[in-house]
């Protein structure tokens, strides 16, 4: 299953390489063409040159992570964030380093020598370290070195009916998405994109507003689900299980009114469920795809993941099918009626 | 200008909702331009053409307001804020929706006013279940603030004078400019209060040689203010920096030329806070010499913004006598 594939995969902000192989070797049967950018994003291109209107709809490939930063004498490793990470999701996970895949396990002082106070205080990033079971540095350097990127080391299970955990669902899931949207075939220029390095600052997509210009940007995204215990009703963000989630609004964009209005007419024609994204925090690649030129209509699809930018996240498998079907038969409505005006 | 700006600030037209406020503006330029069109942002961009260097001036459309995240069962409406909104200037405020809905605020029981924050706040429409609000709002719509302008001696008081004033300058210039050597893009732009998002797509289609917010611009000329030395009343101001600029010197300093040639008043803008549209605009491509002609305003973001009609009358001067003879 792809979602799997690209669950278990690592590609921390700046090395996707391993989920670009796999969307690659997945798709390259689906599409006219298949490039890559010099950062990196990944370009899946279907009638693009020939047809009109022209569709470009991204997902990011980049999960969020740490970076090695210091090896201790002893053979510890110390780090910092790739991308928004709370500090208190870190301690006691187990995690990979660099491209061999060093395991290792993140660790803190242990309770028993902590003082009262101590216990108190939430850890923050300079007080955990990674174990890779090593005892002196030099031992240390021969597995890793400065600047190798950390991910989590998660197993993709299945929970419940048609639930699904695993790490980095912000962004496979849109991934996962996307793919499935580009091995049908569409009467309009379609280009996919996968792109890097969203959760430093959406810097893969800066470059490809610059490279295309086309007449809709679709961004999408795994985004957080707040369906939880300790958040109240009007604070939440989306639910998990209704459907795709429409943003009104976050810190990189004001989405294309008509196309969020479409999108709605055709959720409730063909039955899909379908919600809005009431939280309106956060930044996506959508900014930089909307004003990389001179403007294009853009809006942001997501699909409501629980716990994202943690080492384990959930997403229903049923939210994911609807995002699928409700972009497919919009582009159908393209076909037909042309973009929202 | 009276008639235009009462038209104008009534005009609901908050960051990605401009149609209202465009399509005034079109009507009224369009008998003066060569050519006007909207941009695929929503940005109005009218043309006078002229075989000079391509000089862009910027007002934006936009104002301030609070967008729908949440309705209850019992009708009321949770929000955000949309542009720099500050949770005490809403206080016995009326908003208004696009279809016409009012809405007043209220708040949760506070031990501390202090303690006013978004998340402690809600809209009330009126309606006494989730139903009934549905009817008239849905989640990710926008109110803003409901309140005419009104007259006060030599000053206008309104809801949006940011940068509905802007606005109105460019169109009075744009009406009376008969003609001029340079290429003039006058463009009214989108979304600028959440981050003159507008001027960047524009001025990338544009390409221009020169640029110009047309902005409002803070005051220290009230009580206690902060320090800050422009005034209402005296002039408008020639942007020395904002927050997002520093203007280049030939902008300012040609500026002044003018201003002082023809006799007038002006005043420098050393804004420290907040930024304009020439930000985006002295970033585009290889980078444009840019700067800004702004009208000195009190209670910015506020209900009650106000404006000097004898500082906008002369940021009407200055910019005709600018366009008519600047040299880039």
């Amino acid at each position: 299953m792809l979602l799997k594939e690209l669950s278990e995969a690592v590609a921390v902000s700046s090395r996707e390489d391993e989920v670009r192989t796999l969307l690659k070797e997945h798709l390259s049967s689906s599409v006219d063409e298949v490039k890559t950018d010099r950062l990196g994003n990944l370009f899946c291109y279907k009638g693009w040159k020939e047809s009109q209107p022209k569709i470009l709809i991204a997902a990011h490939m980049d999960e969020v992570g740490l970076m090695v930063t210091k090896i201790e004498k002893d053979g510890f490793l110390r780090f910092q964030p790739v991308g928004s990470l709370d500090p208190r999701v870190l301690v006691s996970k187990p995690v990979v380093i660099g491209k061999e895949k060093v395991p290792g396990v993140i660790g803190a002082k242990p309770i028993h020598l902590q003082e009262p106070d101590e216990r108190k205080k939430a850890l923050d990033f300079k007080d955990l370290f990674i174990d890779i079971g090593v005892d002196s540095k030099a031992e240390a350097e021969g597995l890793v070195s400065l600047g190798d990127l950390v991910a989590f080391s998660t197993e993709y299970e299945e929970l419940g009916d048609g639930i699904v955990k695993g790490k980095a669902f912000d962004d496979r899931a849109g991934c996962a998405v996307l793919a499935e949207i580009l091995k049908r075939d569409y009467r309009l220029g379609l280009a996919g994109v996968f792109t890097v390095q969203e959760e430093v600052g959406a810097r893969g997509a800066e470059v490809v507003g610059k490279t295309l210009e086309p007449d809709l940007t679709i961004v999408l995204e795994g985004t957080t689900a707040a369906d939880v215990p300790e958040i109240e009703e009007h604070e939440g963000s989306t639910k998990m299980g209704y459907g795709p989630a429409l943003t009104i609004m976050d810190g990189s964009v004001l989405p294309h009114r008509p196309t969020l209005d479409k999108l709605l007419k055709i959720a409730e024609a063909n039955d899909i469920p379908i919600q809005f994204r009431r939280s309106t925090k956060g930044f996506t690649d959508a900014g930089s795809l909307q004003r990389g030129r001179g403007g294009i209509p853009t809006v942001v699809v997501s699909v409501p993941c629980r716990y994202i930018h943690s080492p384990a996240c959930l997403v229903d498998t049923k939210d994911i099918e609807n995002t699928v079907a409700l972009i497919v038969e919009f582009l159908r409505s393209v076909e037909q009626e042309g973009v929202p005006s | 200008m009276k008639e235009i700006l009462t038209k104008l600030t009534r005009l609901y037209g908050p960051s990605g909702h401009e149609e209202f406020v465009r399509d005034a503006i079109k009507e009224m330029v369009e008998p003066h331009c060569d050519e006007v069109i909207v941009d695929p942002l929503g940005n109005l961009i009218a043309h006078k053409k002229g075989s000079g260097p391509k000089l862009m001036l910027a007002a934006h459309m936009d104002e301030i307001g609070v967008m729908v995240t949440d309705i209850d069962k019992e009708g009321f409406l949770r929000f955000t804020k949309v542009g720099g909104v500050s949770p005490h200037q809403l206080l016995g405020q009326r908003v208004v929706f696009k279809n016409g809905t009012f809405g007043v605020f209220g708040h949760e029981k506070l031990d501390d006013i202090k303690d006013l924050k978004f998340e402690k706040m809600f809209i009330d429409i009126g309606a006494t279940s989730r139903e009934e609000a549905e009817e008239k709002v849905s989640l990710g719509d926008v109110a803003v603030f409901d309140r005419d302008l009104v007259e006060a001696g030599d000053r206008w008081i309104a809801k949006g004078l940011d940068d509905r004033a802007g606005c109105a300058v460019l169109i009075k210039v744009l009406q009376e400019l008969s003609s001029s050597p340079n290429d003039i893009y006058a463009v009214f732009t989108v979304q600028e209060e959440v981050g003159t998002r507008g001027a960047k797509t524009s001025a990338y289609s544009i390409e221009p040689d020169l640029g110009l917010a047309v902005d409002v611009t803070l005051v220290g000329d009230t009580p206690k203010a902060p320090t800050n030395a422009v005034a209402l009343g005296k002039g408008p101001t020639i942007k020395v920096k904002d927050a997002l600029v520093l203007a280049h010197p030939q902008v300012k300093e040609s500026l002044v030329e003018v201003a002082k040639s023809h006799g007038i008043p002006y005043q420098f803008e050393i804004l420290d806070n907040g930024g304009t549209d020439a930000g985006p605009i002295h970033l585009t491509k290889s980078g444009v010499k840019s700067g800004g002609v702004s009208i000195p305003c009190r209670y910015v973001h506020s209900p009650t913004e106000m404006v000097s009609k004898t500082d906008m009358d002369n940021a009407v001067k200055l910019l005709k006598a600018y366009l008519t003879s600047v040299q880039v």
